[in-house]
């Protein structure tokens, strides 16, 4: 197979039994999945099911103990070389980082830069981008989160959504293949909870690839197009948000979903 | 304003009245208090027997007067100190509290050395430091190592302060929380950039009393440069005690370190005051 062949039909993300320990903790269990180019998943389970250490594996935030995740068809973290896996340089996994776009779930905005510079810190050191090129797409990015006039305000001059709308933005700064969202609303009062779904909708409906995790099952339910519940370090099950959230197959899952809905 | 302007109730007339009565009061006792206080002070000192002999030394004022020229300008010597020092401090603190947090076995070294020269230099009081550095370092008679008691006494001053300003900045850098590096890696940061754009500045602004808080004391201790024979204001005003045996010239000089200090102290106050809006924690305050 073709390295260029192999790119163009490959998912923009596979897991392969990826397993992570924290010492004597395993909280991922080998989890298998894929995600296709243009698609939206969200994952969802109680807490400490291990939703968010995948989706830092993802970013290569958590380094992955055993199986193999693949983003756009490249080993997240690692290189291959013969039949060995080597550890990436940090310089290397801070390349791969760059096309792969994340939310956290309380903002994590640079308290001591304005929106603005939150936004084009990355384009300007990572990617050198000009300076006047990165403050054009930061305020065109503003303009899209619905914050044009707030670029010189400062985080904690703003509002939990008004933040997060933000955070958004200064992860699309970096032109992302791949976003990935941690519980993006679960920090947030009821009544701006909506104005964060409805940038993450846009966004959806502009063909990004996007790993959600949420509680927001009526988000999941209209965006997603595939819905995992995971327990327990593993998958328990996925298919298509109607079928998983009307008929769910698996005990854990009907449990689940009975305290959520 | 059409509406009709708000008018306290009887009920809360009376409430108010009562909360002045309280106020004079609490201000009332304070005076009396303050005053038995003083009055007991004065008494005590005033009337022990070696009053008029130390008040004679240690506060005639109009003698010490005549010293404010001559003892400002030898402040001059204390003030270049100061501001030197001040800047060697900064730099390698920063250097010393980033190669603390350094991880990787690689580093190890650089750690340890690190780790070992703040342990030490803590330790160690400022007066050994002055007569092993300002005494021992010429007397190794190494070519080109300085012999100007100034310039040894900044590298004195630097070694202690460098120590305890590193682990300053160290707690500032280990106070940023990780989901701020989280954060900045997810970017694409490299570590470097990490610390060099999103932590250590951070770091700086929360640390900032703390800090002006050494300089405070380091702006004192640079009357210890003294013993190594610079004539800087404490070896001036001994100048001074040695012509007539009063104790005035000494007062005189602490008197002036205390007017200097004292806006250096309010600053501080007002930067740790200022920061809570400017919060680094990203929460409203």
């Amino acid at each position: 197979m073709t390295a260029n062949l192999s790119k163009s039909i490959e998912p923009m993300v596979r897991a392969n039994g990826v397993h992570k320990n924290f010492g004597a903790l395993t909280v991922l269990k080998g989890i298998d999945l894929t995600v296709q180019r243009g698609e939206v998943m969200c994952l969802v389970g109680p807490s400490g099911s291990g939703k968010t250490t995948f989706l830092r594996c993802i970013n290569h935030l958590e380094r992955v103990n055993a199986g193999r995740l693949y983003v756009d068809g490249v080993l997240v973290g690692y290189e291959e070389r013969g039949n060995k896996l080597h550890e990436l340089h940090p310089r290397e996994a801070a390349k791969q980082r760059r096309d792969i776009g994340m939310v956290f779930q309380h903002f994590n905005l640079f308290p001591h830069m304005t929106a603005l510079e939150n936004i084009t810190e990355a384009p300007i050191r990572v990617k050198k981008q000009p300076k006047d090129k990165a403050v054009a797409n930061a305020k065109r990015l503003l303009d899209q989160v619905g914050l044009g006039e707030k670029a010189k305000a400062y985080p904690a001059q703003l509002s939990g959504g008004q933040q997060q709308r933000i955070a958004i933005a200064r992860a699309l700064a970096m032109d992302p293949k791949l976003m990935l969202f941690d519980e993006p609303t679960s920090a947030l009062d009821p009544e701006l909870v909506g104005e964060v779904l409805d940038v993450m909708k846009e966004l959806a409906r502009g063909g990004m690839t996007m790993v959600v995790v949420t509680h927001e099952m009526g988000f999941a339910r209209e965006v997603a197009d595939q819905l995992v519940f995971m327990d327990d370090g593993a998958v328990v099950e996925m298919g298509a948000p109607p079928d998983v959230l009307n008929s769910p197959r698996e005990l854990r899952t009907k449990a689940f979903l009975s305290k959520v809905l | 304003m059409t509406a009709t302007q708000w008018q306290p109730s009887e009920l809360q007339r009376t409430r108010d009245a009562y909360r002045r009565s309280r106020a004079r009061r609490s201000w009332l006792i304070a005076l009396l208090s303050s005053a038995v206080f003083v009055g007991a002070l004065v008494l005590s000192v005033g009337t022990s027997p070696g009053w008029p002999r130390v008040r004679e030394s240690f506060f005639d004022l109009s003698l010490g007067w005549q010293d404010l020229p001559g003892l400002l300008r030898a402040l001059w010597i204390n003030v270049q100190i100061m501001l030197i020092t001040e800047v060697f401090v900064l730099v390698f603190a920063a250097i010393i509290a980033v190669v603390r947090t350094l991880q990787g076995p690689v580093f190890f070294p650089l750690r340890f050395v690190a780790a070992a020269y703040v342990d030490i230099f803590r330790g160690l009081p400022l007066l050994l430091v002055l007569y092993l550095v300002g005494l021992g370092l010429p007397a190794l008679r190494l070519h080109g190592a300085p012999d100007s008691p100034f310039v040894l006494g900044v590298i004195a001053l630097t070694l202690t302060y460098t120590a305890y300003v590193a682990e300053v900045f160290r707690a500032g850098i280990e106070s940023v929380h990780p989901s701020q590096r989280a954060a900045a890696r997810s970017l694409g940061l490299t570590h470097g950039q990490t610390m060099r754009h999103v932590v250590f500045p951070q770091a700086v602004r929360r640390v900032l009393p703390p800090l002006l808080n050494d300089f405070v004391s380091l702006q004192k201790d640079t009357s210890l440069v003294s013993v190594l024979g610079i004539i800087d204001i404490v070896l001036t005003a001994e100048n001074y005690q040695s012509q007539d045996f009063k104790f005035v010239h000494y007062v005189m000089a602490g008197l002036i370190f205390v007017v200097m200090t004292v806006p250096l102290t309010r600053l501080t106050d007002w930067v740790a005051r200022r920061q809570g809006w400017q919060g680094s924690g990203g929460g409203v305050v």
